[in-house]
């Protein structure tokens, strides 16, 4: 799981030039980690077993691990770091470490970080583990040691059955997450959070610097209802040439 | 001494598909700044003239793996194909669509290949040897430009940003093959569903029409399917008509959803939000129909119209069956 700005938030480019300002955001658990988050929980309260959240960030993570914890989590490995690294290889050995002799069926990541949109953990974790992984699943059933899980793909989807243990990467419509009552957000206070130095790595894949996007010049109003579809039709032809 | 430039070409049934043609064009590129061999890594089931088609794009060298259990992809199939080329060709960089399958397979392959993958890049450059890409994060509310300091270094290119170009008619490539020998694996591919008749991807289409909430329900979606089968194009969709339950996620453009750049994106009803904007703004041309004059997405529009889109698309429905008649 990873803690990342809101959705909604605005992005400032750091003073360094090289990261982002994220002094005044609010942070959340990355979408698609609520996604995966919602599957685990599901599975447990058919199938029975534990929830562990694992997740690698700053000291202020915590916000966003009694947030899972409401959310269903059992409990929370916070492996601290004093930023998230850029380079998702970097990320993925300090999870593996971690996993690596512990005991699961089910390893859920969200396909990717709304903030570096990498979408490259998941894999890279099971890889190490050497264990299957299914990207950008839709829907997942489990049953007697095995996943059935359907990918979302260019123009469809696609079915893939596996052994357990097995990793999977959250799609938006995995799950539609749930809301947290206050009487789970008050529970959550009293689950475990193992907290872990980690040492990260040096980094492969490093950031040179972030620049904004280039503005769009601005456009114009054609004009009103239906009289103006000729004009319209006129100026994706012969102006836009894109027609 | 500097390695070759190695693509991976996927394709959907006989042919490669666009994105994997548009990656060829700049491994080409790359490859004469290098002054090196661009080798293709063909890959799929019954491909059609493999090294004709990959030559016109710039393929001084196909490997082939052509194979029934390669029609769909399999993590570990095209894993073990994609390091026997790696071996054989021993590149300095790799290059593959941000495709399902690229943005999958590629991290796979920087794990055992001990290095690191630029995802989802909109342009690449070469730098003192090192490829520098540039990527946008935040969904597009920035651009990284990012260095990968190992060898090889792979980059996944977003669909469409890239042009496709046949640069050299009748080259023909010389061709080695991959014979195909299925490891062990734990993952069985089972089947593939297509989503109803539409055969073309948003992040491939070069015409997408998308509602929003001001398309007012899933039934007036109608419109929009009419309007994009007469230009060739495909349907869209905002947050907010996906969460309502009108149309499927995978419709969804946008920060959750996917990230399109069409030569023209028609947004109809949807007043365009921060999170749905940085997924079409990269769009050549942006059209924009809302009755709400104060709506934020006439802000970055290149043409509006002030309209309801229930007789604005319909009559541009017409004008354009009109336009495709003449020409």
């Amino acid at each position: 799981m990873r803690r990342v700005p809101d959705t909604a938030a605005r992005i400032r480019i750091a003073s360094d030039g090289k990261s982002i300002d994220t002094s005044d955001a609010e942070f959340v658990i990355n979408p698609y980690e609520e996604y995966a988050l919602e599957q685990a929980v599901q599975l447990k309260e058919k199938h029975g077993g534990e929830v562990t959240v694992v997740t690698l960030g700053p000291e202020k993570t915590t916000q966003v691990i009694m947030k899972a914890l409401a959310l269903g989590a059992d409990k929370a490995v916070h492996l601290k770091v004093d930023k998230i690294p850029e380079d998702p290889g970097s990320i993925a050995r300090a999870i593996a470490n971690e996993l690596k002799g512990s005991e699961f069926d089910v390893l859920l990541f969200g396909k990717k970080g709304v903030d570096d949109d990498n979408q490259q953990v998941g894999p890279m974790v099971a890889e190490l583990l050497g264990i299957p992984c299914i990207t950008q699943i839709v829907k997942l059933d489990v049953s007697d040691g095995r996943g059935v899980a359907h990918r979302e793909v260019e123009g469809g989807s696609i079915t893939v059955e596996t052994t357990l243990p097995a990793a999977f990467t959250a799609e938006k419509d995995l799950t539609v997450p749930r809301y947290a009552s206050l009487r789970e957000l008050v529970a959550a206070r009293k689950k475990p959070i193992i907290v872990k130095d980690v040492q990260l790595r040096a980094l492969s894949l490093e950031i040179i610097s972030v620049q904004n996007p280039p503005p769009r010049p601005p456009g114009k109003i054609v004009g009103k209802g239906v009289d103006a579809v000729p004009t319209l039709v006129k100026l994706l032809h012969e102006e836009a040439k894109v027609i | 001494m500097t390695g070759e430039v190695l693509v991976l070409a996927e394709s959907s049934g006989p042919a490669f598909r666009k994105a994997a043609l548009e990656a060829v064009t700049e491994g080409r590129r790359l490859a004469d700044l290098l002054r090196v061999s661009e080798i293709v890594l063909a890959i799929g089931n019954g491909l059609k003239d493999p090294a004709s088609e990959l030559g016109k794009y710039g393929a001084d060298k196909v490997i082939l793996a052509d194979d029934p259990l390669l029609a769909i992809f399999h993590p570990d199939y095209y894993r073990q194909i994609a390091l026997e080329a790696i071996k054989r060709v021993n590149p300095s960089i790799i290059l593959a669509a941000a495709t399902s399958t690229g943005k999958d397979l590629a991290p796979r392959l920087a794990i055992h290949l001990d290095t690191a993958v630029a995802s989802e890049c909109t342009h690449l450059e070469m730098e003192n040897g090192k490829l520098i890409a540039t990527r946008p994060a935040y969904a597009g509310k920035v651009l990284l430009r990012v260095k990968v300091n190992s060898s090889p270094s792979i980059a996944t290119l977003r669909p469409n940003v890239f042009t496709a170009r046949e640069a050299v008619p009748g080259k023909k490539p010389t061709v080695e093959q991959i014979a195909f020998n299925r490891p062990d694996s734990r993952m069985i591919v089972k089947e593939f569903v297509t989503q109803g008749a539409k055969k073309l991807d948003l992040t491939e289409a070069s015409v997408i029409v998308s509602g929003g909430r001001g398309m007012g329900g899933p039934q007036n979606y109608k419109i929009l399917e009419e309007l994009a089968e007469v230009m060739g194009g495909v349907v869209g969709a905002s947050r907010a008509s996906v969460d309502a339950g009108w149309r499927p996620h995978s419709d969804q453009v946008g920060q959750t959803g996917r990230t399109v750049s069409p030569m023209l994106y028609i947004a109809a009803g949807i007043s365009g939000a921060i999170q749905h904007r940085v997924g079409m703004i990269n769009s050549k041309v942006i059209v924009a129909i809302n009755k709400d004059p104060e709506a934020l997405i006439f802000g970055f529009a290149d043409y509006g119209i002030v309209g309801d889109v229930f007789e604005v698309v319909p009559a541009l429905t017409r004008e354009m069956k009109a336009f495709y008649g003449k020409t």
